[in-house]
């Protein structure tokens, strides 16, 4: 028989995951010359485009524009949505296996990575994702708690979420009015009375993850002055060392921009983001209701590993910060997902190159991929999902060519929407969904933003009358 | 970006060898692997060298007898080894300033997996595209 993929007997793909790496994908194998795919693409949630709706800060609505594009990708008439269908809940791997040739796993990094340090689940302490699903309206954390009526706050780590969680923390209430942050949060956080935000790092500033934009927005808050210590951002002996034997640009401006931070007194605004460096937290210490009061910090100096990276060593400097709220941003990681082979070290789908492995064979399972988080970790821009998917829909093609696929026994269009409609009559089609999306920019142009986001899935059937 | 997020898609493994084992069947691992370079470990599973393609070819150049010859033999002892936490651009660096092409990567005294000069170089090759792509979609957006 002859490989599928013509007008007559089109190549079915299922996509899991309805975040930039699934529509990169999607568009891959649309676009590609002399195969006819069709694409059906799965998501847990009722809404498309995964953290670029529930993780890109409301604040970076210029981010968000990226789905313009996906938009595009979803008007392919071989393109298909089925939000609010879950792997494992309402279909299963070997339901997948009987009605598409290739199957492609993208579900990203769900999980945050734990500090493991003591004191870690007292009351107040907190992943920054989960916040992050908080103020983003995610319908699963709509309804988490935060007390917001704590005055201080640490964020621990410098990466981009991190980033994000102070600065949504230090926002005034006009300035999160003109985004599209969920309305419980803004309303949270109108009665905030946070005052300090502490950022913490426990490395350099020239290690630091945020970008330079990221760190010139911190800068320009309306009503919070940053504060930097000197001896924190001056450069010591290792970094500078580095620099100069390998000179960069963007690292050389970055540290400049903090360095005149530190040059910087406080102008009388109300809140304080204080960016701290070379700290690491080695206890968050307790009252006796349970709740977080402070955390202690040890001080840290560099060292340089075998291959010449700079990481922190703890000295025997400890100091006490108080604070009543903490933001665990350390890294992610990905959950496995049911019937599919997990690399625990790494916390991926066990692959190469895309191709998911048998566990015991190490030899690739015919018909199985993955891309972007949940293939190579949490790492890089949207963007860099394009070349990770491009690299997966290279190995799904030549497999095609080599004959190794599923083989599935229906095939069709019909038949999987048949399963579906079976085990999750409530799913969202992508009409659904760019219903919701002219209803919430509507509901935003009402009262002059972006979009007001529905955030329980029942306030959503409802909105569409069902 | 960190050398583990190299190692996550390379979810095969090490390809390792021991050091009495003979460079043909060195050259039979590479072959069936499709890879440049071995690790050399001790009945323990820790490094004690590293055998690259190079080796065998600078070997093979002037010596007939090479395949009967032991690992132990024509192996790199000076191995520098990485870790799951190292920095790609440091790594990167490091790899171009002292011609290495290969680094195994070990976490809590175990061996987890190997890094090519050619993985640092398509990982930061995906960065800047990733980074000129979304750059790019912003510019070509409507701002709303």
């Amino acid at each position: 028989m002859t490989q599928p993929g013509t007008e007559a007997r089109p190549l079915r793909v299922a996509v899991v995951g309805a975040g930039p790496t699934g529509f990169y994908a999607t568009d891959q194998l649309l676009k590609q010359a002399g195969l006819v795919a069709e694409v059906d693409m799965f998501d847990r949630l009722p809404t498309p485009y995964g953290l670029v709706r529930a993780g890109v800060a409301p604040d970076h609505q210029k981010i968000k524009s990226v789905t313009a594009a996906f938009e595009k990708v979803a008007a392919h008439p071989r393109f298909r949505f089925f939000g609010g269908v879950e792997l494992g809940t309402h279909v299963t791997v070997a339901d997948l296996r009987q009605h598409y040739h290739q199957l492609f796993y993208c579900t990203g990094a769900q999980t945050d990575r734990r500090m493991g340090i003591p004191g870690e689940d007292l009351a107040g302490s907190h992943p920054a994702t989960e916040f992050v699903a908080w103020y983003n309206g995610h319908p699963d954390y709509r309804d988490l708690p935060f007390d917001l009526s704590q005055e201080r706050a640490a964020v621990v780590g410098v990466g981009n979420v991190a980033v994000d969680v102070a600065r949504i923390l230090c926002r005034t209430h006009d300035e999160l009015l003109a985004t599209d942050i969920a309305d419980h949060a803004l309303e949270a956080l109108r009665k905030s009375r946070i005052k300090e935000v502490y950022l913490l790092g426990r490395r350099g500033p020239a290690q630091a993850a945020f970008t330079n934009p990221e760190i010139k927005e911190l800068g320009e808050l309306a009503d919070a002055d940053i504060g930097v210590r000197p001896e924190e951002v001056a450069l010591d002996e290792l970094s500078r060392a580095a620099l100069e034997r390998d000179p960069d640009r963007a690292t050389t401006k970055k540290v400049e921009i903090l360095q005149g931070y530190a040059l910087r007194g406080p102008s009388g605004k109300t809140r304080m983001l204080a960016v701290r460096f070379l700290v690491s937290p080695v206890e968050l210490i307790g009252n006796s209701a349970g709740e977080v009061v402070a955390m202690r910090l040890v001080k840290n100096t560099l060292r340089a590993t075998a291959t010449g990276t700079l990481q922190p060593k703890p000295t025997d400097q400890f100091e006490e910060l108080p604070v009543g709220l903490v933001f665990r941003s350390v890294g992610y990681r990905g959950v496995p997902l049911p019937g599919v082979p997990f690399n625990e070290s790494w916390a991926v789908i066990l692959n190469e190159k895309g191709r998911v492995l048998d566990p015991g064979t190490k030899q690739p399972l015919a018909g199985e991929y993955t891309g972007g988080w949940i293939k190579r970790g949490p790492t890089g821009v949207i963007g860099t999902n394009k070349p990770d998917a491009a690299e997966t829909v290279a190995c799904m093609v030549e497999d095609l060519a080599q004959g190794l696929t599923l083989h599935p026994a229906a095939p069709s269009a019909e038949a999987a929407e048949r399963l579906i409609r079976e085990r999750q009559p409530r799913f969202f089609s992508f009409q659904d969904w760019l219903r919701l999306n002219e209803l919430e920019v509507g509901r935003g142009r009402a009262v002059g933003r972006p979009r007001v986001k529905f955030t329980r899935v029942e306030e959503m059937l409802q909105a569409l009358g069902r | 970006m960190n050398i583990a997020h190299l190692l996550a898609g390379k979810g095969r493994g090490v390809v390792t060898i021991g050091p009495e084992d003979s460079i043909r069947q060195a050259l039979g691992l590479l072959v069936q692997h499709n890879i440049g370079a071995l690790i050399v470990v001790d009945s323990r599973q820790q490094p004690v060298g590293i055998l690259s393609e190079r080796d065998i070819v600078r070997e093979a150049a002037r010596n007939e007898g090479v395949f009967a010859q032991p690992v132990s033999a024509l192996m790199t002892r000076n191995v520098v080894i990485g870790a799951p936490q190292d920095d790609v651009q440091a790594v990167a660096h490091t790899m171009t300033e002292r011609r290495i092409r290969h680094v195994p990567v070990m976490d809590q005294g175990a061996l987890v997996g190997i890094v090519s000069i050619g993985d640092l170089v398509k990982a930061q090759r995906d960065q800047y595209e990733g980074e000129l792509e979304t750059l790019q979609t912003q510019l070509l957006a409507k701002h709303p």
